[in-house]
């Protein structure tokens, strides 16, 4: 028994010492140029780690990237870009876990002279960053809504929805999606800033899925339980409506009931392909990276700041409804095109 | 542990309290077990749904996978450890067994096989850091489910893997035996199963005995001959084999192995087995309990979203429940023999 624990021991001293070697090769003399992801297992941010790695080549700049263990952590983030502080870049790119904790820290980074863009999610106050490439979350849920509703009228049908979101802390893109979906679909939302004020007749409730398939397959079958004449599912993101689909699947009821999502990641493209979800709307987080590393590579260069796009506070990366069941009035783009431009 | 409480006040309904604590005390299940049937009765009456065959099998779907966590778990609080690595055994595990069939080609069984290896193989690691190196399972089993976590992206690029690309065998633990509206999965079977095994092997062999007296008083068991180290390590050890099996069983309910999921699944699977009566301090508590303190998250969760509770409350409600049971087990504790 002692013996092959100790070999095993020491195997994993080595695995971790030369995982922490290949991790620290610093010090190009080129500046320096951060990115700090929520986490680094998420798909949409490996992809972002992608964009913003090409971008930082091409650019002719290093790329420090740092992420924190999970969604939510803050500590790691704070610690990022004290990190980042004594590299001396010359800025960063984050995906705040915590938009308002970040804040101060973003405040030591200006000191300094940083340039800090805000990434997929805006920090709070949005000022506080220089600037925020995003996907518009409100725009997304809205295309599929009015996706949603095309379809719906066309068909003749009286729609009864599932509102599968992300948590029970009314973040701001569990928010703004899901009330850009029911604006889209054409129903009073009540607050714009709040989850589950609505009461529409056509609502049949709201679940939780923190964003995976488990999540949503469990909120799916108990939505289902409590009213099984649910033919519309909306649903936070990809993942959530697999599962979902399953538990649909299980019922009996997947051929008649429509699942709308957004993202854009290839599975969720694919399923789109199948039939499986009815339209997403995909987002573009390769480009988000590449534009920011880009406007620090700039900044660096003769300190010109971003801008924003016209009409709104950020500046807007896009967003693309993925369809093959087109309906009139709602530009959309098919899955082969899906499958061309889909992340993850 | 002795509790530095004053002694008992006297009062009119001791004794009524003391039978009560005394019968808690020698039948740990009951406390559960009561909490589980007023929940069932208290939902059919919000919700006429609730009492189907549909929705009851439902909730058994949902709760199988995190009862066969706690299932290892039981036996780690059994011996006055925890784990906080059993979700990310579990999931890794899964992770694994999917990247052994659709990457290196291995035929379903062979992967699935290595998949149990692997896991086990996970908890004799945390076995032998807790009996060979003497650190706490706490700090141990906290770096673990760090390290697995990480080598679970590393392995699957943070992809799901389909479950349509892995053969049958791999998502079969999803697959279901309808009993009228009633629908059983195999992974639920399998999950019975287990619990009934380790309700007679706790029950009826030297080994469950050892493992409630190592969790008693370690040093007595020590003296009494009985080779402490050896009881902890297997525990570990088996433990992790049932994380893997949840793996599967979790293959089977995603229909694919999703690297995202169970990031909760350490601490769902301690709530299941506090709740279910086992102590934290060890030497008390029962496998059965914790079957119904799975039971009891899944009926809470699926019952209150039936009766039009907003889910900021459903989190609300296990937390109290979770409170509830750990001051229960204080005041049995503090029975006088």
């Amino acid at each position: 028994m002692r013996d092959p624990g100790r070999l095993l021991a020491l195997g994993c001293v080595v695995t971790l010492l030369t995982g922490t070697a290949t991790a620290c090769n610093r010090g190009s003399g080129e500046d320096v140029v951060g990115l700090i992801t929520k986490t680094d297992t998420n798909p949409f941010f490996v992809q972002m780690r992608k964009g913003a790695q090409s971008a930082a080549e091409q650019q002719g700049v290093e790329l420090q990237t740092f992420a924190g263990k999970q969604d939510g952590d803050n500590e790691a983030q704070v610690q990022a870009i004290e990190n980042l502080m004594s590299f001396g870049a010359k800025g960063f790119l984050i995906t705040p876990n915590d938009s308002k904790a970040i804040v101060p820290s973003i405040d030591k980074a200006h000191e300094v002279d940083m340039l800090v863009i805000a990434l997929d999610t805006p920090v709070d106050p949005p000022n506080a960053a220089d600037a925020t490439f995003a996907t518009d979350n409100y725009q997304a849920g809205k295309l599929i809504g009015q996706w949603a509703r095309a379809k719906f009228e066309k068909d003749g049908k009286e729609a009864r929805i599932a509102m599968l979101d992300l948590n029970a802390n009314q973040v701001s893109v569990d928010v703004k999606r899901d009330q850009g979906f029911l604006d889209g679909f054409g129903i009073d939302i009540g607050d714009p800033n709040r989850i589950g004020d609505e009461n529409d007749p056509r609502i049949a409730g709201h679940d939780v899925t923190d964003g995976a398939e488990e999540g949503g397959r469990t909120a799916m079958e108990n939505l289902l339980q409590k009213d099984s004449s649910i033919n519309l599912v909306y649903t936070i993101n990809e993942p959530a409506a697999a599962g979902a689909h399953l538990a649909l699947q299980a019922a009996g009821k997947d051929k008649d009931t429509v699942i709308v999502s957004i993202d854009g990641g290839c599975p969720g493209v694919d399923n789109v392909a199948k039939g499986i979800i009815g339209a997403t709307s995909m987002q573009f987080p390769l480009k988000m990276a590449q534009l920011g590393v880009d406007a620090i590579a700039a900044y660096a260069k003769d300190g010109t700041r971003p801008q924003v796009t016209p009409g709104k506070d950020f500046y807007d990366t896009g967003t693309e409804l993925i369809t093959d069941d087109p309906q009139a009035g709602v530009e959309a783009k098919d899955s082969t095109w899906g499958k061309q431009n889909c992340w993850g | 542990m002795s509790s530095t409480t004053a002694d008992f006040d006297v009062r009119k309904d001791d004794s009524l309290g003391l039978r009560i604590q005394h019968l808690l005390h020698s039948n740990p299940v009951l406390g559960p077990l009561a909490v589980l049937v007023v929940a069932i009765i208290a939902f059919s009456i919000v919700n006429g749904r609730f009492l189907t065959a549909t929705n009851l099998s439902l909730v058994l779907q949902q709760v199988t996978v995190i009862a066969t966590l706690a299932l290892g778990q039981t036996l780690i609080i059994l011996t006055a450890g925890i784990d906080l690595s059993a979700g990310a055994i579990a999931v890794f595990s899964s992770i694994l067994m999917a990247t052994f069939c659709v990457d290196a080609g291995m035929p379903g069984i062979v992967a699935l096989l290595l998949g149990f290896a692997c896991g086990t193989a996970m908890g004799a690691i945390n076995g032998f850091l807790v009996t060979r190196m003497k650190l706490p399972p706490f700090i141990v089993t906290l770096g673990t489910l760090t390290i697995f976590f990480s080598l679970n992206s590393v392995v699957s690029n943070s992809e799901t893997v389909r479950g349509t690309d892995m053969p049958g065998l791999m998502t079969w633990t999803g697959n279901s035996i309808p009993i009228g509206d009633f629908r059983l999965t195999y992974g639920s079977i399998i999950m019975l199963l287990l619990f009934g095994f380790f309700f007679y092997a706790l029950g009826n062999t030297a080994w469950g005995k050892h493992v409630y007296a190592t969790g008693d008083d370690s040093e007595a068991a020590r003296l009494a001959g009985i080779q402490t180290n050896r009881v902890l390590f297997s525990v570990y050890t088996v433990a992790g084999l049932l994380y893997a099996i949840g793996g599967w069983i979790l293959i089977g309910r995603l229909a694919s192995a999703s690297p995202n999921v169970g990031v909760e699944y350490n601490l769902d699977s301690i709530t299941a087995v506090v709740l279910g009566g086992t102590s934290l301090f060890g030497g008390r508590g029962s496998v059965i309990g914790t079957l119904i303190g799975a039971l009891i998250v899944g009926v809470f969760r699926n019952g209150l979203q039936l009766g039009g509770v907003e889910v900021v409350w459903q989190g609300f409600a296990i937390g109290l429940l979770v409170l509830v049971a750990v001051s229960l087990d204080q005041w049995i504790r503090k029975v006088r023999t």
